[in-house]
């Protein structure tokens, strides 16, 4: 068994309060372990930083709508190739990168687990494929069922058991991580009128529901089954002057139960809706602060290109409306919709430098690190590769007030940005980069470094340049081996996918197989599947609410 | 005339048991033409015509369709090495060429003349 | 209906046997239920049904056959549920005495025909591969990799069938659906440039006219059936509205209809260009602003005509510019049973969906450059890599040329011009009846497959492994990786 000692580093494991101390991590088989014999390799870590690997709460990187979005922008591949060598095979880059530069490029910076965040279940099996094709990083992905006609159909007559059990055969049948709702109750509109809906207390159509009362449910559901990441919701009003008062709204609905976020700076948004967007995001973070029960990411735009891929479809429809530009609409039948629009974030425009400011706001307000860590919504803030740069804006105040000259200066007067001083500690960039999300995910074996833990270790050499620093690891160690080895791709590896397995009442099936023979196309015995489809995998444990009393 | 080759159920069913069998070969070497361009040319159901275009020639089967079915200066054929003969291999830059528009002359072939 | 056969959507085999006519009956109650696609044996030991299996030879990819399976001949004796297509799919993919392996037509075994595989490839300075849309994902995963290795070019039937409109989709993006949604939604549906009730005749009864749906209780009555073509297919008894455009003016005619969907003016000659009359168009365009759920559906009289890319592009902007005043969505109609697959598996890959080149090590997309009509016509390509398709009987004439020259490497489940030209020729088992794995349909939808029988033949996924790891062992030492990285 392959073992491993890292030594003089100084040590910054948050979760079991290292900070920044000088110790040896010791490595056997794929663990942290207390000790290794004197045979093993030592890499000496001196002037270096050591971590646990990073972890990504939030990002688009496998499925249907990534390969649309993929094929969509050959021009953007052109100019960012990935050459293949003895260990590495070849691809393309740019905003969405094709499935082994995804790969690489997390773990060559770092990032040893990422989540996609919005996977219809009917596609589950086209996005492990791709993810067996998404080297080194452990991954998992978020189901879409906040906008399910067969749920909503179980709501609507009252069915609060069939509710939950299906949510957990659907999780089951897709090798999910969690739910994910995105813009709840919209998509039978955009389906029927190309509309969308913007009150949570209007009712769905011809659902007697209200896109409050699904979120209710869900949360509730998913917190009784106890899955290790509680319900990640897209709030409805995405992108709205004035929407802040809608996340206010959905977070309030979990009544103190857990309850994910995503990419919050698009949701801390005042003003009047159609006017322009005002930053809400004291009103937003006080919340934050102040309940324990929520955790969010922040969905940073970094300047340049993005790509808008979304399950809210109407968002990239009101984008094509600015734009213009070439777009993709999909809808999936009884599960979801789907909008792309290409998009590139301009220093000088008032909406982006805004948005901008807005999620430097949020994470310079924040008090707890652990609650609100970090994303840029890949690719639709900006790409993954730019967390560096973040970090550096988060780390060096001088950085961001330099940058904040070059943006539009009208936008950054409407905020509280310029006044505010704090920088991010090395601690807390751990925190809201790996441990945070990691505790948020209820990986109990990521994002920290104690005995028991996988080995998965990033080791970056020291500068005061974070964003040089954070871009290149010197080691990054992936399950005990070093994938990147004093800078140098050197070892191939594939990670696990990782889901969850909840128990269920098997007679639900009954429920649901009618439906799927009236409204679906394909066959219900057809739709789950089997463990023998995954490549390694790991079953993360859920917590079901009965079970939590007895501990 | 505009050759139009396409896929025909039959030659769909044929070339499930096999593109080298007499089936498939007799579908894909068997062309429709409207059945006033026919009695122009003086051809009757089952002669057998000579297709000509740039690339090659062909002897094939000619059967009759209803002008309402197969507008005047269409020919149409199921897909098969026939057609492949007579297509150009120009993609103007795209990857495919002109499968389904090609332009070919026509005529009858006597008898005896084949062989 | 004048096609009435391809319309069947419960046909019955006449090679059913009597015994596994006594099995068909007994089997439904014994076979639904806990164990779906499970074998239960009743009636002979040698009689097995396979419910809810895959059919692959069209886009459709309906998954809902089940299959009467004799074990002892080795052979599919009836498959409930399948249109004409399918039928002689599952019917005449038995197993045949051939070798597994030809080299030079002689009889070779695999491992000696793997090596030969492995050896062309690697001595080959443009190696192409080529076909791939009659193939699980999983072998096409692994054909890639070939292609990347070798630093050769891959490309799909894709650049021969819906290329273009894979060009058009990278200029305008497109506006789409599962067929679920047509399905429950759709009250009006156009089939433009495609005859469905031959190539893929079960895209009707099942997804898109005459099935009820969660919108649509009454099926057929409650949709407007439209169709689009040169010629009067035996499609057209299935529409409302049959409209002949001249041919090689869908374009024309498609960018006219965008301008009155978009309240432009037109010029008074429309109908002595495209063949359509003015009082035609306002009345569909009146239709399409007004429907419930529209959707286009294009075959490949665009893709193959005059336009190309051109007519693609200007479906799914058309159907884009719909969405103003209703849900609109345009469809390619594919053809082959994982030509669709092929397309994803290329881009998630590569980056871009056929026509890809690994020669400088990256991938490069560029079609007519690197697609496989011209680079074969071209003369360029000096070995090939061919898999399920048959490009010797179906490619222009100087492409074949070309193919006649050089090694050439097949995978067919059939003997063809190709396998016959080849210098290794590998017999494979079929796909979703050998082999399982899974397949994309025309929307995108992942199915599962569920093999009949066993094939004494490997599958795709298995040679093609093989090659690989043969290319692997065989490789010289590449040069340090951080100068090639520096090359570009």
């Amino acid at each position: 068994m392959s073992e491993l000692r890292i030594v003089n580093g100084r040590v910054y494991d948050p979760a079991n309060g290292v900070d920044g101390e000088v110790a040896a991590i010791c490595i056997r088989g794929g663990k942290i372990v207390e000790s290794v014999s004197d045979s093993a390799r030592t890499i000496d870590a001196h002037g270096m930083v050591v971590m646990p690997g990073g972890v990504d709460i939030h990002c688009h990187i496998a499925g249907p709508k990534v390969n649309l979005a993929r094929k969509l922008q050959p021009e953007d591949h052109r100019l960012d190739v990935q050459p293949g060598s003895d260990v590495m095979r070849s691809g393309t880059g740019g905003v969405v990168p094709s499935t082994f530069t995804t790969g690489y490029r997390y773990a060559t910076m770092g990032y040893t687990t990422a989540m996609e965040a919005a996977v219809p279940p009917i596609f589950a099996r086209h996005v492990i494929e791709e993810l067996a094709d998404t080297p080194v990083i452990d991954k998992g992905f978020y189901v879409l069922l906040g906008n399910n006609v067969l749920l909503y159909q179980l709501l609507k007559e009252g069915r609060k058991r069939d509710f939950r059990e299906a949510i957990a055969w659907w999780m089951n049948a897709a090798k999910g991580y969690t739910v994910k709702l995105v813009n709840p109750g919209s998509d039978e509109l955009w389906k029927k009128r190309r509309e969308n809906i913007s009150d949570l207390e209007q009712k769905v159509d011809h659902f007697d529901l209200t896109p409050l009362q699904v979120i209710h449910s869900f949360i509730e559901a998913v917190n009784d089954l106890g899955f290790p990441h509680p319900p990640h919701i897209h709030c409805n009003n995405l992108g709205h002057s004035g929407n802040f008062n809608t996340t206010l709204q959905t977070m309030r609905a979990a009544e103190g139960r857990r309850v994910h976020i995503a990419h919050i700076q698009f949701h801390s948004y005042g003003g009047e809706p159609g006017a322009n967007p005002r930053s809400a995001a004291q009103q937003i973070i006080d919340y934050i602060n102040a309940n324990p029960n929520v955790t969010a990411d922040v969905g940073q735009v970094m300047f340049g290109n993005a790509i808008t891929m979304t399950a809210d479809a109407p968002l990239a429809w009101m984008l094509r409306g600015f734009k213009k530009g070439k777009w993709v609409n999909a809808d999936t039948e009884c599960e979801s919709g789907c909008g792309i629009m290409p998009f590139s974030y301009q220093e000088h425009v008032f909406t982006h430098a805004l948005q901008w400011a807005i999620g430097l706001e949020l994470f310079l307000l924040s008090e707890d690190p652990w609650r609100l860590v970090l994303s840029t919504d890949h690719p639709n803030g900006g790409s993954f590769m730019q967390y560096p740069r973040l970090i550096k804006l988060l780390m060096d105040s001088g950085f961001r007030r330099e940058e904040i000259k070059r943006l539009n200066q009208k936008a950054i007067a409407t905020t509280g940005l310029a006044s505010i001083e704090r920088e991010y500690t090395m601690r807390e960039i751990a925190i809201i980069t790996r441990a945070g999300p990691a505790r948020a995910l209820g990986l109990a074996n990521k994002g920290q470094l104690g005995v028991g833990a996988d080995a998965d270790v990033t080791i970056y050499t020291e500068d005061a340049d974070r964003e040089k620093m954070f871009n290149s690891p010197r080691y990054v160690i992936k399950d005990g081996v070093a994938v990147v080895d004093n800078h140098e791709f050197k070892t191939p590896h594939d990670g696990r996918l990782l889901h969850i397995a909840p128990g269920h009442d098997n007679a639900i099936e009954d429920a649901i197989r009618p439906f799927f023979d009236d409204y679906y196309t394909v066959r219900f015995d057809n739709y789950a599947i089997n463990d023998d489809f995954l490549h390694a995998h790991e079953v993360i444990p859920t917590r079901p609410a009965g079970e939590d009393k007895k501990d | 005339m505009t050759l139009i080759p396409g896929r025909t159920s039959k030659q769909g069913t044929s070339l499930n048991a096999g593109k080298l069998k007499a089936e498939y070969l007799e579908v894909t070497s068997t062309v429709e033409m409207n059945e006033d361009d026919m009695k122009k040319m003086k051809l009757k159901d089952g002669d057998r015509v000579r297709l000509r275009s740039p690339e090659g020639e062909v002897v094939v089967t000619c059967r009759p369709k209803k002008a309402s079915d197969l507008p005047s200066g269409i020919i149409f054929m199921a897909y098969g090495p026939s057609s492949s003969e007579l297509m150009g291999s120009d993609t103007a830059g795209s990857g495919m060429p002109l499968s389904k528009q090609i332009e070919v002359r026509v005529e009858a072939v006597g008898a005896g003349e084949e062989g | 209906m004048s096609d009435k056969d391809n319309m069947t959507d419960n046909g019955t085999n006449t090679e059913t046997s009597a015994a596994a006519k006594a099995d068909a009956k007994a089997a439904p109650g014994a076979a639904s239920g806990a164990a779906p696609g499970a074998a239960p044996k009743n009636g002979g030991d040698h009689i097995k049904i396979v419910k809810n299996a895959t059919c692959t030879f069209c886009g459709c990819v309906c998954d809902d056959m089940d299959l009467t399976v004799d074990l002892k001949e080795k052979r599919i004796t009836k498959a409930k549920n399948a249109c004409v297509l399918g039928r002689a799919w599952f019917a005449e993919h038995t197993i045949e005495d051939r070798p597994a392996a030809l080299i030079d037509g002689r009889e070779a075994s695999v491992e000696e025909a793997v090596e030969e595989a492995a050896r062309i490839l690697l001595e080959a300075r443009y190696p192409i591969t080529y076909g791939l849309s009659d193939s699980t994902c999983e072998a096409q995963r692994v054909a890639v990799a070939i292609s990347d290795i070798v630093k050769g070019s891959v490309d799909t039937t894709t650049s021969v069938c819906h290329g273009p409109s894979g060009i058009a989709f990278q200029g305008v993006g497109e506006t789409t659906s599962t067929l679920g949604e047509v399905k429950n939604r759709a009250d009006l549906v156009i089939y433009w440039g495609g005859n469905p009730a031959e190539s893929h005749p079960r895209h009707f009864t099942r997804y898109a006219v005459t099935p009820k749906g969660m919108h649509i209780p009454n099926g057929k009555k409650d949709r407007t059936v439209v169709l689009v073509d040169v010629r009067k297919t035996p499609s057209a008894p299935v529409s409302d509205i049959f409209i002949q455009v001249k041919p090689g003016r869908d374009f024309e005619l498609l960018w006219t209809l965008r301008a009155l969907v978009n309240g432009k003016k037109i010029t008074a000659d429309v109908e002595e260009l495209t063949g359509v009359a003015r009082e035609t168009l306002d009345d569909l365009v009146a239709r399409m602003k007004s429907c419930s759920y529209g959707v286009l559906f294009f075959g490949m009289g665009l893709t193959m005509t005059r336009g190309r890319h051109f007519n693609s592009g200007a479906v799914l902007a058309l159907a884009a510019d719909l969405n103003q005043y209703a849900p609109f969505v345009a469809k390619p109609v594919r053809g082959h049973g994982n030509v669709t697959g092929a397309d994803n598996v290329v881009s998630w890959q590569t980056g871009y969906p056929f026509g890809v080149n690994f020669n400088r090590g990256f991938p490069r997309f560029n079609p007519g450059e690197f697609t496989t009509v011209d680079v074969l016509a071209r003369g360029e390509a000096d070995a090939a890599l061919v898999i399920a398709t048959d490009p010797a009987s179906n490619f222009p004439k100087k492409a074949i040329e070309t193919l006649r020259r050089i090694p050439v490497i097949s995978l067919d489940t059939k003997p063809t011009e190709t396998s016959r030209l080849a210098r290794v020729a590998f017999s494979v088992a079929t796909y979703g009846i050998n082999t399982g794995g899974t397949v994309y349909r025309m929307d995108d939808v992942p199915i599962t497959l569920r093999p009949a029988f066993e094939s004494p033949y490997p599958g795709d996924e298995e040679i093609l492994t093989a090659i690989r790891d043969k290319i692997l062992a065989l490789r010289p030492p590449r040069q340090d990786a951080a100068a090639d990285r520096a090359a570009p």
